[in-house]
């Protein structure tokens, strides 16, 4: 609507005529149900509603290819801003963009570039979008280059699922992540279909740690640049605070680089060690994995590739990790990864409690130790009540213990209030949904 | 495999279908749910403690160790553990806030062991880290050292080392550095 061009521009057929081949013949590899049509690349084109997740490298790509291919509901969610160094592979922005939101460049480039295309920014934090923004999206795309970013998106789309009461899941509710992510020539895609393949959660340990030298080899026996540049960012520059006290550093600011880049060399001299440079200072403070276009390319491009299978049927679609590296020559393999059984993110289903209004804690926690099907040892207690952690009961701390004889509700857990019970029976920390028998009563 | 083409339709203009459930409420974060499970099942030998400043929030206490044998017997030294959202991906950071003569601790109250940094696997838990410290009292390791003097010292004079160890407990100046009286 704000775009441009707008979805009352008539767009020619030919121009997607490639794509609508697809849509409108079977082929040998089309899916068993998937029923070719004239009209199927127009329900495609727009009615699916997309979110891509970073606005970066792999998300500038996305949103190419997702634009070009016809889909106009496109939202992208981003809160960074443009860095000079960002302009090598980040397409979509200019030198005079530099400092301005990734989003809603990026979205304003291809709205005034692609017809049709009605790309939305949300220049915030993910964390800053409730489940009824995500709720709202047919597929999510992921181009970020953080753990935790990852972790708590696939953490909200798993906990949007829902289940039947046979228990078996609501399809309507489930919402595919396509998750693409590189680092240097080696890159991965996957398609996380939530409580059905192994989600972000399930396949944790695939993700390389942080590289963390020893804490004593970097106090009294540096052999490595970085041993020096690592000796200043966390034992000296605590201990001097170079610019006001307590400031915590900021890879994106200069004086703070250039601080420690020169206290680093200093270091370095005394150690006889080469190598520190105001980049490798800069590299390792921001822990910079260094990001090459064209493997963003790639991954981007199998990522859209998911999308478009998997909202039009078209294609089976990838089951469920690629693995890409072009170091020596090019290498790509896509295996089924393991689901993790109990898994604390996707395999979480919620098992209903019922006890009289008057309940305490006390009794909810006997049940559980008591009930056959349970037979907890220790259960500790936490809840979200108003929206904060709250932590009922465990053992191991002390002031919890007077809760016992509260009452479930006097803890602020209303009816249908969900808690969640870590015991050392169950691998993870499972929920239980609390209602009562007289809720009716209840205010 | 899903047809989403024909649950598509329902989802025009971003209207979402309307939630039945209890799925729209806000969750705890994995690292949370973890961290949770780890406290929990916390087994602290008797020599251990640990001190919640605010119950409501796991991701932040404090371990209290008074070593019952060794050089460090009779004193408390208490630790800051700070869990971040990458938890278990990540380790805890931990800062020893009792000022302490030791050779894996610092006198800014950094500690060298291994787990907290460059061998941490999502599988330890609070607890390998709570047995790794309590390890580091029992037997200080001049090998890594983060205290080099004290690492020294160690190494070249165990009656120095334990009569200094002493004197910093105290409370007092061991070569120019003045240590707060940790004796319980
Ligand atoms: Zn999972």
């Amino acid at each position: 609507m704000g775009s441009k061009a707008g979805d009352s521009v008539d767009i020619p057929p030919e121009r997607h005529a490639h794509v609508r081949k697809l849509l409108e013949r079977p082929g040998p590899f089309t899916h068993p149900e998937f029923e070719p049509s004239k009209e199927a690349f127009d329900g495609f084109s727009s009615i699916v509603r997309v979110l891509i997740v970073g606005a970066g490298g792999l998300g500038c790509e996305l949103l190419k290819n997702l634009s070009l291919l016809g889909v106009k509901q496109l939202h992208v969610i981003d809160m960074d801003t443009i860095d000079i160094s960002n302009l090598n592979r980040q397409f979509l922005f200019r030198m005079t963009d530099v400092g301005s939101s990734k989003s809603e460049t990026a979205s304003k480039f291809i709205n005034g570039r692609v017809q049709g295309a009605q790309v939305v920014a949300h220049h915030c934090k993910i964390q800053d979008k409730d489940s009824e923004f995500y709720r709202s999206f047919h597929v999510i795309v992921c181009g970020l280059d953080s753990i935790v970013a990852r972790r708590w998106l696939n953490s909200m789309v798993c906990s949007l699922v829902e289940y039947n009461e046979d228990g078996s899941v609501k399809e309507e509710t489930l919402i595919p992540i396509i998750d693409g992510g590189t680092e240097g020539f080696k890159g991965n895609a996957r398609v996380i279909m939530p409580t059905m393949s192994p989600c972000i959660e399930c396949t944790l340990d695939l993700y390389p740690p942080q590289v963390n030298f020893p804490l004593c080899t970097i106090a009294n026996t540096p052999r490595l640049p970085e041993h020096c540049i690592e000796y200043v960012r966390i034992l000296q520059w605590p201990k001097d605070n170079p610019f006001e006290t307590e400031t915590a550093i900021d890879g994106d600011d200069p004086n703070h680089i250039n601080w420690i880049y020169e206290k680093s060399l200093e270091r370095a001299s005394q150690f006889g060690i080469t190598g520190v440079t105001y980049r490798l200072t800069q590299g390792v403070v921001k822990r910079i994995i260094p990001a090459v276009a064209s493997t963003n390319a790639v991954i981007a491009a199998a990522c859209a590739t998911e999308v478009f299978k998997l909202a039009t049927s078209c294609s089976i679609p990838m089951d469920n990790y690629m693995v890409f590296s072009d170091v020596e020559g090019i290498y790509t393999y896509t295996y089924k990864a393991e689901k993790k059984e109990n898994c604390i993110a996707c395999s979480r289903s919620v098992t209903t409690l019922e006890f009289p209004l008057e309940v305490t804690l006390q009794r909810v926690i006997d049940y559980l130790k008591e009930d056959p099907d349970y037979q907890m040892k220790s259960p500790g207690v936490t809840a979200i009540v108003n929206g904060r952690n709250k932590t009922l009961f465990t053992h191991v701390i002390e002031q919890t213990k007077a809760n016992l004889s509260k009452k479930m509700t006097e803890l602020g857990i209303i009816n249908n209030e969900v808690i969640t019970v870590a015991d050392e029976t169950t691998p993870v920390a499972r929920d239980f949904k609390i209602t009562y028998k007289d809720a009716g009563m209840e205010s | 495999m899903i047809k989403l083409f024909s649950l598509k339709q329902q989802k025009k203009d971003g209207e979402s279908v309307p939630s039945s459930s209890t799925s729209g409420q806000k969750k705890s974060s994995p690292a949370q749910l973890r961290v949770m499970k780890d406290l929990n099942e916390l087994n602290l030998p008797k020599t251990c403690s640990t001190e919640f400043p605010d119950p409501d929030d796991l991701l932040n206490f404090k371990l209290i160790i008074s070593p019952d044998e060794g050089f460090y017997k009779g004193g408390k030294f208490a630790f800051n553990f700070k869990v971040g959202a990458n938890y278990p991906h990540e380790p805890p950071k931990v800062k020893c806030e009792t000022q302490v003569y030791h050779p894996n601790i610092d006198l800014e109250g950094n500690v060298c062991l291994n787990i907290l940094r460059e061998d941490w696997k999502p599988v330890l838990t609070i607890n390998s880290i709570v047995y790794g410290l309590q390890y580091l009292f029992l037997e200080p390791n001049p090998e890594d050292p983060l205290n080099k003097e004290a690492a020294d010292v160690l190494q070249s004079n165990k009656r120095l080392f334990e009569s200094n160890v002493l004197k910093a407990m105290r409370g007092g100046y061991v070569g120019n550095v003045y240590f707060e009286r940790c004796l319980k």
